[in-house]
């Protein structure tokens, strides 16, 4: 039928959107943009999952506004939750237990946003590893990760406040340790501390105030981020995995119309689904057996969401220092672990494209990813991070531990005291000598095929192993990547006699570099992949005697 | 396609990186391969059908939400093991969650099986901008600073920033009354001389033989509780100071520091509830070891001696409260406690 009509001289759109276009000129637009291509990659997934997230939570987060009640006045619960019938409770309290008792589907929606919560969290934090693992923040995109990065910092800050929303004994706990560790900070803590909760702790202003934070004001700047990000992945194109017909200088995939749209819009309904599932059938955070807040009860082995575990483990292994002197205190068990330690730590991460930039002094531009083994020591800093961050997450939980395991809460305390300093150092160097064996086995493969297991023995009776050569396709892929060479300080004084400037800075850098690149193993150039074939390729056999570098065959290895 | 994406030769301002000639020329992109779905029209309709048949599961499933909603009784509940729940918020969150599965699931079956799957190769263009943008830029610009006057009329330039600045004056003092001063407020609690020890849930005075060696009970000052008739805040702000457990050891093994010999009554002694660490109220008693242990990050105390911290984060003892027994023979506060409680600040001294 429509094979019938014949394809209009002017194109028209149908009138609705020339009613548009001709006020928004949204034509221009969907012309670049309706068939943009996207490489295809499960690991690009993830940060579409907390962008879905974060959809989902604005989602059910509007449901709980319609019946959540951000006050701390005192009521006596009347709902049908008989255990704490006539109890004297804040409003915020008892509006969370009608929420999940008497409003239909209002139990789902608050289990929804919790859930939705820990996820966007965690996926914000595994898309962070693949972009820094695959060197995605490279030149141009390292402002993207900048932006990224504030998104993980706010949604973990705005998890946390949500969390102490319902007003019940664990949010209260929380919210407790929160407010002591800024009333300790230096100088201005006692202040800051009366400022934000309106006068002394608890005070009944904190509920409604994190409330407007919550819903208002720290959504509005992730949605903010959230554009300026999605707008800067457009513009820059997403990068992608270097292989054959993949380069530098374009993007291979498929068009957003239809591919993406089905793909990611389905990812979408796919995510609402799992998290919507989780509310049906995973309890979290039943506020009503905790009960209302206190501030003279705690419940034992009382622990907050995940992403706050490792501030809680960095400020649970620290000794109790303490100074007093001309009259002042300092509280050094919180102000190292709380004040110190993780802004400097969230620094080094925030900044890390730059700092990598600096030492290794490339400025081209970047779109194809590193595989992490190609880049043994940024991957082995990667591995430092994560065991630092794992071990005083594992600190947040020592009570957990003694207990499970049924060690000592001192031992389990003074180990991670040594091995938040030790456990990175060693987890670099481990990780980085694997990713150099790995290079040195890819290259391996590259010169001398694949390992057939068949042994040889040749007419003049020495042994060897019969190898079958890569496809082209694959050789291709093991080398499209930088032949990488340290940062070179150059002469000591310039052509006229006159001394270099910044000259001991530049050392620094120079010896930076070389730690950053001298142990990398270089791909073989196309003389010793030619040697390599030549040598072979009479009989398609290798001597064992062979010395080179990338060959290390001994007899018992298959 | 712009050559100034490729990497360039390491020269002065890039380094990085040397171009050698590539060992192995790329050989392009690999052959498309045909999904039996391209060939076969069969297999094609037999991928239709089923996600036609997940589309039309989740119509059925969000009439199901509904049916649910207003079919299942609110308070029934539904028992599967470990995933037993309230039936209502079960039933509907399995019929609404597996309908957005399903809608998700068939559209990327339908793109995965069914659409398109020849790559498309797009270029890629360099992120900043050309020589003649830049010129054209930076000529506006200049001309728009020329036309205004705004580096030539330092007056205006000037009195311009200086009034902007302190527009940043009244934005800060406009939050000043998000809350009263500190003042003295950490130093006090509502503790004072001859206040009663009550227990903190019957409210219930306490006589020293109420305790057996070895117990700890939690308690308040008696006049706690009158507060919370007054005003619900000052009631919970003065219960988040005044807490204290009250505890009964063997007089023996008791260390008392100097200056404290009469704050006891027959080995029962008084300390601050409040973690001198962040505050959280500290709660699990040893009676072995007269041990005290915060649940919040672990500090523990020795309340045999002073309540000094024995292990964890927290910096200071537990601050005592010095006991006595009035006429009636019910424990009292000798006085309010000479230091601040809970956690440490910077002018505590
Ligand atoms: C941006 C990411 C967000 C995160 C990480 C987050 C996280 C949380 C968490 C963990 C809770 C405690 C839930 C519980 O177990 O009771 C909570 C409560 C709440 N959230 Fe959010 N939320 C987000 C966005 C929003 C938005 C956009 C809104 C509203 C427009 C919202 C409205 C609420 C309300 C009203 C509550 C209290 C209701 C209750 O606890 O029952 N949230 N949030
Ligand atoms: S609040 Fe008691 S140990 Fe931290």
């Amino acid at each position: 039928m429509s094979d019938t009509k014949e394809k209009p001289a002017t194109a028209e759109f149908p009138p609705p959107v020339k009613w548009v276009d001709d006020r928004l000129g949204i034509g221009k637009l969907g012309r670049k943009n309706l068939r943009k291509v996207f490489p295809d990659h499960w690991s690009f997934m993830l940060g579409e999952i907390a962008l879905y997230s974060f959809i989902i939570l604005i989602l059910t987060g509007i449901f709980l506004t319609l019946w959540f009640k951000p006050s701390m006045a005192e009521v006596e619960y009347q709902g049908s939750y008989s255990l704490l019938k006539g109890l004297h409770m804040s409003e915020a309290y008892a509006s969370t237990l009608d929420i999940s008792f008497d409003i239909r589907g209002g139990l789902l929606m608050r289990q929804i946003h919790h859930w939705a919560a820990v996820l966007f969290i965690a996926a914000m934090m595994v898309h962070l590893l693949r972009i820094f693992f695959t060197g995605a923040f490279r030149k141009p995109r390292e402002l993207n990760w900048v932006i990224g990065f504030g998104m993980l910092f706010l949604g973990i800050i705005e998890g946390f406040i949500g969390y102490g929303l319902p007003d019940d004994l664990l949010s209260g706990t929380g919210l407790r340790i929160t407010q002591g560790m800024i009333q300790a900070s230096p100088v201005v803590g006692t202040y800051m501390s009366f400022f934000i909760f309106g006068g002394e702790f608890p005070g009944d202003d904190f509920v409604s105030r994190f409330f407007t934070v919550h819903v208002l004001l720290i959504p509005g700047l992730i949605l903010a981020l959230v554009t300026v990000h999605l707008f800067l992945v457009v513009y820059h194109k997403h990068t992608q995995y270097p292989g054959p017909g993949r380069t530098n200088n374009n993007v291979v995939g498929y068009p957003l119309m239809p591919v993406y749209m089905a793909k990611a819009g389905g990812f979408f309904f796919v995510v609402f689904g799992i998290t919507a599932l989780m509310g049906a059938l995973l309890q979290i955070n039943p506020v009503w057996l905790y009960g209302p807040y206190n501030p003279a009860e705690v419940t034992a082995g009382s622990q907050p969401d995940w992403y706050m575990g490792w501030l809680e483990g960095s400020v649970r292994i620290m000794p109790g220092f303490e100074s007093e002197f001309w009259g002042v205190t300092l509280s050094w068990n919180l102000l190292i672990p709380a004040l110190i330690i993780p802004p400097a730590f969230v620094t080094l991460v925030a900044l890390y494209p730059f700092i990598e930039g600096w030492i290794t002094g490339d400025k081209r531009e970047h779109h194809l990813l590193d595989r992490p083994r190609n880049v043994p020591t940024r991957t082995g800093i990667g591995a430092a991070f994560i065991t630092f961050y794992g071990l005083l997450w594992i600190g947040g939980g020592n009570d957990l531990i003694a207990t499970h395991f049924g060690v000592s809460l001192n031992s389990v305390t003074w180990f991670l005291r040594f091995a938040v300093f030790l456990g990175p150092v060693l987890a670099f160097w481990v990780t980085r000598r694997i990713a150099i064996s790995l290079q040195r086995a890819d290259n391996e493969r590259l010169l001398h095929g694949l390992e057939s297991g068949i042994i040889v023995r040749s007419p003049d009776g020495s042994y060897s192993e019969k190898h079958t050569p890569i496809s082209n396709y694959e050789a291709y892929e093991l080398t499209a990547r930088d032949r990488l060479v340290p940062y070179e300080v150059g002469p000591e004084t310039d052509d006229n006699g006159v001394r270099a400037p910044r000259r001991a800075l530049n050392k620094l850098r120079a010896r930076l570099s070389r730690f950053y690149y001298a142990d990398a193993v270089q791909k073989p150039t196309a003389a010793e992949i030619e040697e390599a074939h030549s040598h072979g390729h009479d009989d398609d056999l290798h001597e064992l005697t062979d010395s080179d570098n990338f060959h290390e065959i001994t007899p018992d290895r298959h | 396609m712009s050559e100034k994406n490729l990497p360039v030769k390491a020269d002065d301002g890039d380094h990085g990186a040397v171009e050698v000639a590539e060992p192995i020329a790329d050989p392009g992109l690999e052959p498309h391969e045909y999904r039996i779905q391209d060939i076969d029209p069969k297999a094609a309709d037999r991928v239709e059908r089923q996600v036609a048949t997940m589309f039309t599961l989740a119509g059925l499933l969000s009439l199901g939400a509904c049916v649910a909603y207003f079919a299942i009784p609110r308070d029934a509940t539904l028992v599967f093991g470990p995933l037993s729940g309230n039936a209502n918020n079960m039933t509907l969150g399995l019929t609404l969650g597996l309908a957005l599965f399903l809608i998700g699931a068939g559209a990327i079956q339908w793109a995965k099986k069914l659409m398109v799957d020849t790559e498309v190769v797009e270029y890629r263009h360099d992120a900043n901008s050309s020589p003649e943008q830049k010129a054209d830029i930076i000529g506006g610009f200049q001309e728009g600073v020329a036309e205004s006057g705004f580096t030539r009329r330092k007056l205006i330039r000037r009195s311009l920033l200086g009034a902007m600045g302190l527009l940043g004056l009244p934005a800060i003092v406009l939050l000043r009354d998000l809350g009263p001063l500190p003042g003295r407020a950490l130093y006090n609690t509502i503790w004072a001389k001859g206040i009663r020890v009550v227990n903190d849930v019957t409210d219930r005075p306490i006589k020293p033989s109420d305790l057996i060696v070895g117990q700890l009970v939690n308690a308040a000052p008696a006049n706690l509780a009158p507060l919370q008739e007054e005003s619900a805040v000052e009631y919970q702000n003065a219960k988040a100071k005044a807490a204290v457990i009250v505890v009964r050891i063997k007089p023996s093994e008791i260390r008392t520091q100097a200056g404290r010999e009469n704050w006891g009554v027959d080995g029962i002694l008084c300390y601050s509830k409040i973690c001198t660490h962040v505050g959280c109220p500290i709660s699990l008693y040893e009676q072995t070891t007269h041990h005290v242990l915060c649940p919040c990050h672990q500090s523990t105390f020795d309340l045999a001696d002073s309540a000094k911290v024995v292990f964890g984060p927290a910096a200071r003892p537990l601050p005592q409260l010095p006991l006595a027994v009035d006429s009636e023979g019910y424990l009292v506060a000798q006085s309010g406690f000479t230091e601040p409680v809970g956690p440490s600040f910077w002018e505590r001294g």
